[in-house]
């Protein structure tokens, strides 16, 4: 009769006990922030692998995002002889949503995976035990440099994303299907508003997203159990976790955004 | 180093009880057991990455489950553990490796820092390998530039992890060899936990022998290959039946066998 009661308790138990075992995570984490002041290197080493080596597939996926959108829009909006707000449209679908929300998942497939593995085996292969025996702080050495690295490219990341898709926008709308160049650009520039779709679209959400992303992949990586099925069940929940983080995120913040609550 | 009253539990079951153990300066201490005794936890209970449940650990008249962690890290500095592994920084060639610590712990010019660990991998054999990647090297290599690496700041303690498992004799002869050479040249003391007696026995001065969770037999290789208990015969003589079963605990063979044709 308790039983799934039980199990159930039990679930929620172990749920909170990782939620407060995260949170003394990203504490240390940013304690440990300090470090980077004197070894700027690291963190210049990780914005290379976190973000420099996720550019090509943020750059193709913006670019086809972009197009796709301008088809779409196009198809739909000539129907009312509104092919005109195209740009609008491109522009604010990638800005407040689609720029912000496919960076982060594309982070965390990329990116987000690739530190949690690397974490996982550092911790399987007892280099992380070995490096606080040599009284070095793998916390400072290891997780910092990578948390801030990410920290800083998903914003950045999300910014050329946005880019690129209007750009795939523009190719399709007034390269290929004849939209006016000039009122593309027009109502692009009238409609969306620097703070209200930019900064709350591309920075706010991007930088909620870049804490989330590079949180859960470094803790999962740092519990992964010292096993190859650990690691490997590690990195499926980052991607797994991230992606609902986002989504769920992404909810809030519109909500927020648009003043529901 | 001195052991007083150790227990250590995981979850309910008790991985040492009341352990004490004295490891004089300048020696090579060994302590040995079957596999699952909970050496390498002993290891890292010396070492201060877990603390114990009860029991006084001390280190250089310094009491290491009460140290903070700035404290426990200056502590460390003069400790230098071999891991099982190796565990060397596997994005790191051997140079940089051995030179990891040298870098993150002193303001060494590079020049000083080539000069040491070509010092330090010229002795144990491995001068000519610095370009080389961790996987690059053999299982034996591995474990000798993890010890290159673990003297790298002139500790006073080394402490070994199984440090002859799984390697091929001439490794073996390699490294029993270095562990009690360098503890010599360099005046340290040395704490191996290792399960293979010969080996160990060989270089040990003096060997605690662990079953169970606690210490059943200490003394000099000499008069534990002599001691009139049946445990520590079977061990030392690696005996394959004795007071310590072959069989993990089961119920009656026979019965369950039954028991299953039966159901």
């Amino acid at each position: 009769m308790t039983g799934p009661l039980e199990r159930l308790g039990r679930w929620a138990l172990e749920r909170l006990t990782a939620l407060g075992r995260a949170n003394l995570f990203l504490l240390r984490l940013l304690g440990a922030l300090g470090f980077l002041l004197r070894r700027p290197g690291l963190l210049v080493k990780q914005l290379y692998a976190v973000g420099v080596l996720s550019l090509p597939i943020i750059l193709v996926s913006g670019l086809f995002v972009g197009m796709v959108l301008g088809l779409q829009g196009y198809a739909n909006l000539v129907y009312f002889g509104a092919t005109s707000s195209l740009g609008t449209v491109v522009a604010l679908s990638l800005v407040r949503e689609l720029g912000p929300v496919l960076t982060a998942l594309l982070y965390a497939g990329r990116a987000g995976s690739a530190l949690t593995a690397e974490i996982g085996l550092m911790k399987a292969t007892e280099q992380l035990a070995s490096m606080q025996m040599m009284a070095v702080d793998p916390f400072a050495r290891v997780l910092a440099p990578r948390f801030l690295a990410g920290f800083v490219a998903v914003p950045l990341l999300t910014a050329i994303f946005t880019a690129v898709g209007i750009l795939g926008g523009y190719l399709v709308a007034v390269v290929q299907l004849g939209v006016d160049g000039g009122a593309f650009w027009a109502q692009m520039q009238a409609r969306v508003l620097l703070w209200e779709d930019i900064g709350n679209g591309v920075i706010v959400k991007s930088v909620v997203f870049a804490l989330l992303a590079n949180w859960i992949a470094l803790f999962e990586g740092y519990e992964a159990h010292p096993t190859s099925e650990g690691v490997s069940l590690a990195t499926t929940q980052t991607v797994v976790v991230t992606s609902l983080a986002v989504l769920g995120g992404d909810f809030l913040l519109t909500a927020l955004m648009f003043g529901v609550w | 180093m001195t052991v007083r009253g150790l227990s250590f539990h995981r979850g309910e079951r008790a991985i040492f009880r009341e352990v004490d153990l004295d490891i004089p300066r300048g020696k090579v201490t060994a302590i040995m057991g079957p596999s699952g005794t909970g050496k390498t936890t002993l290891l890292r209970l010396l070492g201060g990455q877990i603390r114990p449940d009860a029991g006084l650990i001390e280190v250089d008249g310094l009491r290491v489950p009460e140290l903070g962690r700035l404290e426990l890290y200056q502590l460390r500095q003069r400790m230098g553990m071999l891991f099982q592994s190796g565990a060397l920084f596997t994005d790191l060639n051997v140079f940089d490796n051995v030179a990891f610590p040298l870098r993150e712990h002193t303001r060494l010019s590079e020049n000083l820092i080539h000069t040491l660990v070509l010092m330090k991998l010229e002795a144990v054999g491995l001068r000519g390998a610095r370009e080389l990647m961790p996987a690059e090297l053999s299982g034996g290599m591995a474990r000798r530039v993890a010890l290159a690496r673990a003297i790298a700041l002139d500790p006073m303690m080394v402490l070994y992890d199984e440090p002859f498992a799984g390697q091929d004799p001439i490794s073996m002869g390699v490294l029993t060899q270095l562990i009690r050479t360098l503890n010599d040249a360099l005046c340290l003391t040395s704490i191996i936990v290792s399960h293979d007696v010969k080996e160990t026995a060989a270089i040990a001065d003096y060997l605690y022998l662990l079953s169970d969770g606690q210490i059943v037999e200490h003394g000099t290789p000499a008069e534990l290959g002599r001691s009139p208990s049946p445990w520590v015969d079977q061990f030392m003589h690696a005996r394959p039946d004795g007071p310590m079963s072959f069989h993990y605990p089961a119920p009656a063979y026979e019965s369950e066998l039954l028991l299953r044709d039966a159901a």
